[in-house]
């Protein structure tokens, strides 16, 4: 009867002490709490193991501290269901006091979460969602959200740029049928027919296809190469069965068609497959030689960029708290010193711009066969053939121009050459 | 006292310790338990279907979405429902969920059993597209944000109002559908579900009773979505994705179809393993799959039909004591 007693009431005492210690957390904390959201279950749970290793990993190498305070590091399960995130969110603030909370994993994720930072006055960092609006926009809704990846167009832009360089005039796009995949398509349709190429199809198979039999034998003739977007296994099963049905067109992909996360389990038909993201692990820079290194003696796998955006995103932070003297500033003046750092970071220089977003390299990779980094096995590696210094989230056009047009979309740019 | 009696008074009491002890208990627990009490609205409409007509529906998720689109769109459109028009929105959401029901009851009444099931997953499934692909009216994948919530003189985004705001609409739907089920109209449901041949044969018009629990289950699951909708601050196509349907079924089954109440212990209990066991330990999906293999297995009845089997075994150790003292003198 009295353990029964007790067991009842332990929960409710607990609850009526974080009740109490809500009001009084902030104020004076020695302690730094991170709340982190990524799937953990369910079909996207080892992209956010990935997430959370490279966040751990950071802090591992740091005894725990960022800039100088203790950290307290709490990963909720969000499930890849962005209403799931929010209410994870909500938890890791209300409940667990958390001065910041970090991650979500889709696009539609971060849509979700933003506005929880702007209502509970939260810093939010998106160091995955690349939803373009949310640092486009929508910038002025979320004062409270700062992002340390990448926008859906970013790298694509630039890819769109080295297409028309190689020379091709005509190109086939496939892409996942979700805002993702358009806004990817978009920034790559956008700078290469303003450079002169052409993209004279469209096609958008579901997200999450299985079989890409029905959509192959529509894809023109004539196109010079396939620009394709594919997520998840989309990505190793698409080139399978386009070598598979001998068409032998260069593919040239968004990034997440060749992450590093994938590419372990392709089989040599990709090798040539070219890419644009703003990570490569096969980056040859001191910095990431040693975070492949540390990463893989840990994980024994290569390092995605959702494990490298995360560990940045950290050290990110560490730097924050360094210049604010070793003490939380406060959201508004986290937010603006956090703006105003400039990073050496893995995947090379790193600032933000004035809405939030890095201006970063892209770097345009090759699939190739090699030995790395000193291990002795053949392996895929994302080459680096080109790198575009310090891209833009808006490339050449300028912040002006470029938010006068709408968000790239399945209409636009309207696809002026198919018929 | 009748075990009717005692468990309405039971439920009733439940409920008033409910009120009293979540808004004392936390943030976090007064989210859980407002997003638990929206979803067992959807759940107990289910129970209309599967428990008391005997119809399994996998497209319950159709209306729940329906509702929350409605909230959503004109919230974010066309800045209607942040104000006394919130009223309105839940007026048109138990409407357009009713209207919808209406439209897809014409095509799934037509069949039975198994296959009723596979028309409801299809249709469900039509919304799931409408929602992913309309991007122009939905923003497809990317879903609606709602902003703030209402207010209008009773301010909803503080999460207290807000729960008992929900608490009040649990209640009154666990009233109506109750007095739903007792009626004569609720009884014929039972009878159909026992058995729909003999109450043809009896002169009751079988397809338009079915067709009517149908509509009735259709506006509770739009309600149950607007509410969703306000809870959330956002609807994606994850809302009226397949699974969420599947959830509603399951809950149903876990609390005690045919219960009513059944299909909120059901959502209690879910919503407590995936939401707050799953922030203390990682292998909360373990347990909330050994509860449902449990349930299935040693409940077919579901958790409410533990007091019957509870009195069911002390009966039958009554019974056999009393052969013994009886056999023991001669």
């Amino acid at each position: 009867m009295t353990s029964t007693l007790r067991q009842r009431l332990t929960p409710l005492l607990a609850g009526t002490c974080i009740a109490l210690g809500l009001g009084m957390a902030p104020a004076g904390a020695e302690t730094l709490t991170i709340g982190f959201l990524a799937p953990m279950t369910g079909g996207f749970a080892q992209v956010g193991q990935d997430m959370v290793n490279g966040f751990q990993l950071y802090l591992d190498q740091h005894d725990n501290k960022l800039g100088g305070m203790d950290v307290k590091f709490i990963v909720e399960d969000e499930q890849a269901k962005s209403d799931l995130a929010v209410t994870k969110a909500k938890k890791l603030v209300l409940q667990d006091g958390a001065q910041m909370f970090i991650g979500g994993l889709l696009a539609s994720t971060g849509y979700a979460l933003a506005p929880v930072s702007t209502e509970t006055k939260t810093i939010y960092i998106s160091s995955v969602p690349a939803a373009d609006d949310l640092t486009q926009r929508q910038f002025d809704k979320y004062p409270y959200f700062i992002r340390t990846s990448w926008t859906s167009s970013q790298p694509h832009q630039p890819l769109g740029q080295w297409a028309c360089d190689q020379g091709y005039k005509k190109v086939v796009a496939i892409a996942a049928d979700y805002a993702f995949g358009y806004e990817v398509v978009g920034g790559f349709q956008k700078v290469f027919e303003d450079c002169g190429g052409k993209v004279i199809q469209k096609i958008w198979p579901p997200l999450g296809t299985k079989d890409f039999g029905p959509y192959i034998p529509t894809m023109k003739a004539d196109a010079d190469a396939i620009f394709s977007l594919m997520v998840g296994p989309m990505s190793l099963q698409f080139p399978k069965q386009l070598r598979g049905a001998g068409i032998k067109k260069p593919i040239i992909g968004g990034g997440t068609s060749y992450d590093e996360f994938a590419l372990p389990f392709m089989s040599d038909e990709v090798i040539g497959d070219v890419s644009a993201l703003h990570y490569s692990a096969a980056i040859e820079t001191p910095k990431n030689e040693a975070f492949v290194k540390a990463y893989r003696a840990k994980y024994s796998k290569v390092p995605s960029y959702y494990a490298e955006n995360n560990y940045t995103t950290a050290e990110w932070i560490d730097e924050t708290i360094k210049k604010s003297g070793g003490k939380w500033p406060g959201a508004e003046a986290f937010i603006k010193t956090m703006q105003g750092i400039k990073l050496d970071s893995v995947r090379g220089p790193l600032v933000m711009d004035d809405m939030r977003n890095p201006i970063e390299n892209i770097y345009i990779k090759k699939v190739e066969k090699k030995k790395m980094f000193g291990y002795d096995k053949d392996e895929l590696w994302n080459t680096v053939i080109k790198t575009y210094p310090n891209v833009s989230q808006f490339w050449t056009y300028g912040k002006e121009t470029f938010l006068k047009q709408p968000v790239y979309s399945k209409d636009f740019p309207p696809c002026k050459y198919c018929d | 006292m009748t075990t009717q009696t005692i468990k309405i008074v039971a439920v009733a009491i439940a409920m008033v310790v409910l009120a009293l002890l979540v808004p004392r208990s936390g943030n976090f627990v007064v989210l859980l338990a407002t997003r638990a009490m929206t979803f067992a609205i959807l759940a107990m409409s289910l129970d209309i279907l599967l428990g008391f007509t005997g119809l399994a529906s996998l497209g319950q998720a159709a209306y729940f979405g329906m509702g929350a689109y409605l909230a959503a769109i004109l919230v974010a459109k066309y800045h209607v429902g942040l104000g006394w028009d919130f009223w309105l929105v839940v007026v048109l959401g138990i409407l357009c969920g009713a209207a919808l029901a209406a439209f897809f009851g014409l095509f799934a009444m037509r069949a039975t059993g198994t296959y009723f099931l596979m028309i409801t997953l299809a249709l469900g499934q039509c919304i799931w597209g409408l929602a992913y692909r309309w991007s122009s009216m939905t923003g497809g994948d990317n879903g609606l944000n709602l902003g703030a919530r209402p207010d209008f003189g009773l301010n909803l985004s503080d999460p207290i109002v807000y729960f008992y705001l929900v608490f009040a609409f649990f209640g009154a739907s666990l009233l109506l559908l109750y007095l739903l089920v007792r009626s004569p109209f609720g009884l014929t449901l039972m009878g159909i579900r026992e058995r729909e041949l003999r109450m043809q044969i009896l002169g009751y018009n079988t397809w338009l009773h079915k067709y009517v629990a149908f509509i009735i289950a259709g506006a509770f699951g739009g309600l149950s979505g607007v509410l969703w909708a306000y809870t959330n601050g956002i609807v994606t196509p994850e809302t009226v994705v397949l699974t969420t349907s599947v959830d509603a079924l399951l809950m149903t089954v876990l609390g005690g179809a045919g219960t009513l109440i059944g299909g909120a212990i059901g959502a209690a209990i879910v919503f407590g393993l995936r939401e707050y066991l799953s922030t203390l330990v990682p292998w909360w999906q373990y347990v909330l799959g050994a509860i449902y293999v449990m349930t299935i297995l040693y409940l077919p009845t579901g958790l409410m039909g533990i007091p019957a089997r509870v009195r069911q075994y002390l009966r039958s150790n009554r019974e056999q004591a009393k052969k013994k003292l009886v056999s023991v003198p001669s």
